[in-house]
């Protein structure tokens, strides 16, 4: 902390500067159950305990939080991950410089299909009722080759944006299954409150999108969970607190508030004594405006997998701060930056990657809350190796060979149609 | 020598407050205006057109499709977000307010772009005043009719004239330091309420 204050440099002093920091800000969200710990850090006073008010915009695109906290009508937002990745390597309409020294948990994500497309992943295939996230991409794989010999179009499958968790992650998900994203299915963004009535209307036959929307659909009897986060990567970075470095710099005291008080809000979250509160808070129509039973569930991991009663409960379903699910490890960074690379969003590089790195920052997570904040950190290690985080296809992540690792798989962006997007 | 005339797309679910925008642009002499009301087919529409300038409604959350085409497509060369000047706040503030995105083609001269971003920005504040005044026309037109209810009320039942009915009217709503309308209303009700 002490360090911080003195960091700030020279022209104004820090004793002035430190008075001048600002105390109540403005924080843009997304309605979307990771924006929970933000919520709660508001609603359960975790905030002004720090003596920080919170004033909590809702908004309704990735590209408008962007944006707003490019132009300084936000001083801090609930966002994407890759968003301060892609932000500091330069992609995307508008990239203005962007970090993150806090994670807002793990989890959250799954992959639905339509029932008529995963009914006819069954017919073909005699895929089962309980098959693992691995089948269900290889049975689809099965019915997207059915469906090209037969001359039909394509699934269209839905996400969010294109520098989102849900794009790399279905992407993996499909590739993992033999299906090249780009070639063989059509990728189209679809706003994840509009995904369960696009399924019901056949305008898309699947998506990747956050809680509580996969469960909705299921509920409704339109859709069918194939695949959730953890059978992915169970430590793949889903949403996080971003801001702009020079804000942060300005601001040092009041970021070390923030985290601190995010912090105790992200353990409140993860208590599942608090569940109901949280599942009250997050009801509402200032936030989520979803069925109170719907996030109650989701909360618990107890998954309605289909309308027929299949269900299944994952545990860490949502992780809001164990297993230091709060810290912004550098390695999540650089597999979001192998993601980006493996799908042409932009080309490998010594600089690019030092880029990619920066925008996460867990200096600032531990200068806030101590070095021993968060004991589990693999941050210079391997991913994937440990028998409860590995990938779905048994890949290991060596951030040190991250060009052979993104060669190594056999489904990516390659030759012509990789070139041609590198500039973007 | 005059510039190339720019192509502009306005995409806007609000078909009023498109043609206001469209018709703006018009009069400040850009022909080349395309007008979407719905987002079906847009990625189509946006590869034939390649628009210089494309204008959105900042509430419409198909914004991050458009993220989305901006990454697939390459007519629509490297689009960039808003404003070529990041350190104009006034205009940004002033479109965020009014409601108003954009996308501009990047290496377009800022004195092309800054007219056309300020005129929608413009025409999306009217078109809010538009709709206030309307609202508030709405509610003047049911105020009349209320006090025009409660007059009959009071002629009836006490036998007064029009004029002795509204004065009556205007003396409560003075004496108890309330609107006009609310008296009105309160004498519906309890009309209501003992007939």
């Amino acid at each position: 902390m002490a360090t911080k204050v003195e960091d700030i440099g020279a022209p104004a002093g820090p004793a002035i500067l430190a008075g001048r920091e600002q105390r109540v800000l403005r924080a843009g969200f997304i309605p979307l159950m990771d924006a929970s710990i933000l919520i709660a850090a508001l609603e359960a006073g975790f905030a002004a305990r720090e003596g920080l008010t919170l004033d909590l915009v809702r908004d309704v695109s990735w590209a408008n939080v962007r944006d707003r906290l490019a132009f300084r009508q936000f001083d801090i937002a609930h966002m994407l991950s890759p968003m301060p990745v892609a932000s500091m390597l330069g992609l995307g309409s508008n990239p203005s410089p962007t970090i993150t020294p806090f994670s807002l948990g793990r989890g959250g994500n799954a992959i639905t299909l339509s029932t008529r497309l995963f009914a006819r992943m069954q017919a073909l295939t005699g895929l089962g009722e309980q098959a693992s996230a691995l089948e269900n991409a290889r049975a689809l794989s099965a019915v997207v080759q059915d469906m090209r010999e037969r001359r039909e179009q394509p699934p269209t499958l839905g996400m969010t944006y294109p520098f989102s968790s849900h794009n790399y992650e279905f992407r993996y998900w499909l590739a993992a299954g033999g299906i090249d994203p780009d070639r063989d299915v059509k990728l189209v963004v679809v706003p994840p409150p509009l995904t369960s009535d696009a399924l019901a209307a056949g305008a898309i036959d699947g998506f990747c999108v956050g809680a509580p929307w996969n469960m909705v659909a299921c509920e409704r009897g339109v859709g069918r969970i194939v695949a959730a986060k953890q059978d992915i990567w169970p430590s793949a970075p889903e949403k996080v607190i971003g801001m702009r470095p020079d804000w942060a710099e300005a601001n040092a005291d009041t970021v070390s508030r923030l985290i601190v008080a995010l912090d105790a809000a992200a353990r409140w979250c993860d208590d599942a004594d608090n569940h109901d509160t949280l599942a009250d808070m997050l009801a509402g129509p200032r936030y989520i405006a979803a069925s109170k039973d719907i996030i109650r569930h989701v909360l618990a991991g107890e998954f309605s997998l289909d309308a027929k009663g299949n269900r299944r409960v994952i545990p860490d379903y949502f992780q809001f701060h164990r297993q230091s699910a709060n810290l912004p490890r550098e390695n999540q960074a650089l597999w979001i930056f192998s993601q980006m690379i493996r799908w042409g969003q932009t080309g490998y590089g010594e600089q690019a990657l030092a880029k990619a790195k920066s925008a996460f920052r867990p200096d600032l997570y531990r200068s806030a809350l101590g070095a021993d904040a968060a004991p589990v950190d693999g941050g210079e290690g391997l991913e994937g190796v440990a028998d409860n985080d590995r990938f779905m296809d048994g890949h290991v992540f060596d951030p040190a060979r991250m060009q052979e690792y993104v060669a190594g798989f056999a489904v990516r962006s390659g030759g012509a149609a990789g070139s041609d997007q590198q500039d973007f | 020598m005059r510039a190339p005339d720019l192509t502009i797309l306005v995409i806007d679910e609000n078909a009023v407050r498109a043609a206001i925008i469209e018709e703006g642009l018009r009069e400040a002499g850009h022909l080349r205006v395309t007008v979407a009301h719905e987002m079906t087919g847009i990625a189509r529409t946006i590869e034939t057109l390649s628009p210089d300038v494309i204008i959105i409604d900042i509430e419409n959350p198909n914004r991050d499709m458009m993220e989305h085409l901006f990454q697939l497509t390459r007519t629509v060369s490297r689009p960039i977000a808003m404003f070529v000047d990041r350190s104009d706040t006034a205009s940004i503030e002033a479109a965020v307010d009014a409601g108003v995105s954009a996308y501009i083609v990047d290496g377009l001269r800022k004195e092309r772009v800054k007219p056309i971003l300020d005129m929608a920005v413009s025409r999306f504040n009217a078109f809010s005043r538009l709709q206030r005044e309307l609202a508030e026309a709405r509610s003047q037109l049911g105020e009349r009719k209320v006090i025009e209810r409660a007059k009959g009320i009071l002629m009836k039942m006490r036998g007064l004239s029009e004029e002795e009915a509204f004065a009556l009217l205007r003396q409560t709503a003075m004496n108890e330091k309330k609107k006009l309308a609310d008296i009105a209303q309160s004498v519906v009700t309890a009309a209501g309420l003992l007939l």
